[in-house]
């Protein structure tokens, strides 16, 4: 697997907060919009094919 | 009624068979003479196969229909004769512009490869491409019959032969053809009479075609709005084809009522709201067309091929129906000659439903994934698509997610099982499987093209020391040598740079310019054995 499961988010807390901060006044819709925007952001960061194939298998199940 | 053209009447004639009462059994009858029907007819033509075409009707396309005709049919009616006539008649283009509700997206340009003899792709109305097709079918009229009013109602497949029922003016009678090729569109009668599956993905989604003429100033570019203030939550299409006549094409969505929608009360406000009120234009040809993506289960019943829209059916995002059914006729009329002429056995032609059931599966993978990001299914569906087209407008790593159709490429055959894999190394060039790519060359003095310069039959094309040989046989199988250097010059390197072949190469080509098998160094007991995989020889 290509993908990394081990700890790697620097501030784990501090990123947290600021992801659930972000959404806290916003609407339903609006954060499905940004969590899309989010994905596809991260998905071009990352670019690798079967990383993002076992990343969204990881998700589903 | 059109104000730019005037549809040809083809007379009906009696042909001598019905007249006499007696059947006389014909090497090729091929069904439908659309695009892909009267193309089958000339490349048979081209190859010495007497063939009669049937058609229901007496004129070309009404509508234009297919626009968009990509590089590779070009060159294959350029093998036809007609391709000059085509591109000079037909509206070039590069430059693509998406739009994304009230601003501009991004623009794109096709850059297409310099060093082709033709264009990446022309924009043309079906109904000029019909009508130089059959212009050109009349010059060959000691091997091609065209019979127009001659309608096709039953058939009775044999062993040897199918013997067909036609009706005319004068009434019904009977023929026979050793080989049949269907070619009479989405709706084919003849894969109904064969009972062949046609299954695929319908799409619950109606679309606007509308043609009109106006002389405005719009760029020679093809625009597309997903969700345009002009017409809300839908798509549209804005696209130049020859005589001052644009193509627009507009979503309907599904609840869209087709013989409402195509009233000029209402078609015209649509086109005024996309155009400006200011824009003078008028209406030539409405349709409201629902589409499936779909293929038939078998392009070979027996003595029967299908090809074009008879096979498959798609989405007509990426102009990947005509282009597609042209390709299916030169990688059919090689084959049967072969097999008509004993130098290959019947089941070769087995090997037409392998690579072109492939081809098709993948442009209806393409079309499918363009309808689903134009018409997406679902609500989290449609959220992605808008964050794509969202973020496309300030950056550029969104834009290639963007599908508003992806413009019909050839589809190598990678896996065809008359391709010989490569065994020497080769880092780039043409791969077993892929179609040749053109490059400028000098032959006899004069420059041209190396797709016009290969054989009709197979080729060797040979970079480095020329062999001692003219042609390579198999049986009745001939190859023809061309070195690189002897019987042409590579006039700008391109030939040498699009065939990995700095250190020598050997081409072993097909006679439908695809790439059969190659190697660094000219070996005869190789060519021989790759030549007999390529013709299905057991």
């Amino acid at each position: 697997m290509s993908l990394n499961l081990k700890r790697n988010i620097e501030r784990p807390d501090d990123f947290y907060q600021e992801l659930i901060d972000m959404q806290r006044d916003m609407e339903e819709d609006q954060v499905q919009v940004m969590n899309a925007k989010l994905i596809l952001i991260l998905s071009n960061h990352i670019g690798d094919h079967k990383t993002l194939s076992e990343a969204m298998s990881l998700a589903k199940s | 009624m059109l104000n730019t053209y005037t549809w040809p009447e083809y007379p009906y004639v009696q042909s001598d068979d019905q007249k006499n009462g007696t059947v006389k059994r014909k090497p090729v009858i091929v069904i439908g003479a659309g695009l892909i029907g009267l193309s089958a007819a000339l490349d048979c033509a081209r190859l010495g196969i007497p063939v009669i075409i049937l058609d229901d009707n007496n004129t070309v396309s009404i509508g234009s229909r297919a626009v968009c005709y990509a590089k590779r049919p070009l060159e294959i009616w350029d093998r036809l004769g007609i391709a000059d006539k085509m591109v000079e008649k037909g509206i070039s283009w590069n430059v693509g512009k998406v739009f994304f509700k009230e601003d501009l997206a991004y623009e794109f340009d096709l850059l297409p490869e310099k060093g082709h003899k033709m264009p990446a792709m022309i924009n043309l109305q079906q109904y000029y491409c019909e009508e130089f097709l059959v212009d050109e079918v009349m010059k060959h009229s000691d091997l091609i019959d065209l019979r127009w009013k001659h309608k096709l109602i039953s058939l009775t497949q044999h062993d040897d032969h199918t013997s067909l029922q036609v009706e005319t003016p004068d009434g019904i009678f009977t023929m026979e053809c050793d080989w049949m090729i269907a070619c009479d569109g989405a709706n084919s009668m003849v894969r109904d009479m064969v009972k062949a599956d046609f299954t695929g993905q319908f799409f619950q989604d109606r679309f606007l075609i509308a043609d009109v003429v106006m002389k405005a100033d719009f760029p020679t570019e093809r625009w597309f709005w997903f969700d345009p203030t002009f017409h809300k939550n839908q798509s549209a299409l804005l696209h130049k084809q020859s005589d001052d006549v644009w193509r627009l094409d507009f979503q309907m969505g599904w609840d869209a009522d087709p013989k409402e929608a195509t009233k000029p009360e209402n078609v015209i406000p649509l086109i005024k709201a996309m155009l400006g009120n200011d824009t003078e234009f008028e209406l030539e040809w409405v349709s409201i067309y629902q589409f499936a993506c779909r293929r038939i289960d078998n392009f070979r019943y027996g003595r029967i091929l299908f090809a074009g829209d008879a096979a498959h059916q798609v989405s007509p995002f990426g102009a990947r129906g005509a282009n597609t059914g042209i390709q299916d006729i030169d990688n059919l009329t090689w084959k049967l000659k072969m097999v008509m002429d004993g130098d290959a056995p019947i089941e070769f032609m087995d090997s037409y439903d392998e690579e072109r059931a492939f081809a098709a599966d993948d442009n209806l993978l393409n079309s499918t994934r363009s309808t689903d990001f134009i018409t997406p299914k679902s609500k989290s569906s449609r959220i992605f698509r808008d964050a794509v087209l969202e973020l496309s407008k300030k950056y550029e790593f969104a834009r290639p997610l963007v599908n508003s159709g992806r413009l019909s490429m050839p589809t190598p055959y990678v896996n065809s099982s008359l391709n010989t894999a490569d065994e020497d190394g080769f880092e780039a060039g043409v791969a077993p499987g892929t179609n040749c790519a053109d490059a400028p060359i000098i032959a006899d003095g004069a420059e041209g093209w190396l797709l016009n310069k290969l054989s009709d039959d197979f080729t060797v094309l040979v970079f480095g020391d020329a062999p001692d040989k003219s042609e390579i046989k198999l049986g009745n199988i001939r190859a023809q040598v061309i070195t690189v250097g002897a019987q042409i010059e590579d006039k700008a390197g391109l030939l040498t740079q699009r065939y990995d072949a700095e250190d020598g190469a050997v081409y072993l080509i097909r006679p439908d310019h695809h790439v059969a098998a190659r190697w660094r160094k000219f070996d005869e007991g190789k060519i021989i054995a790759a030549l007999a995989r390529a013709t299905g020889q057991k």
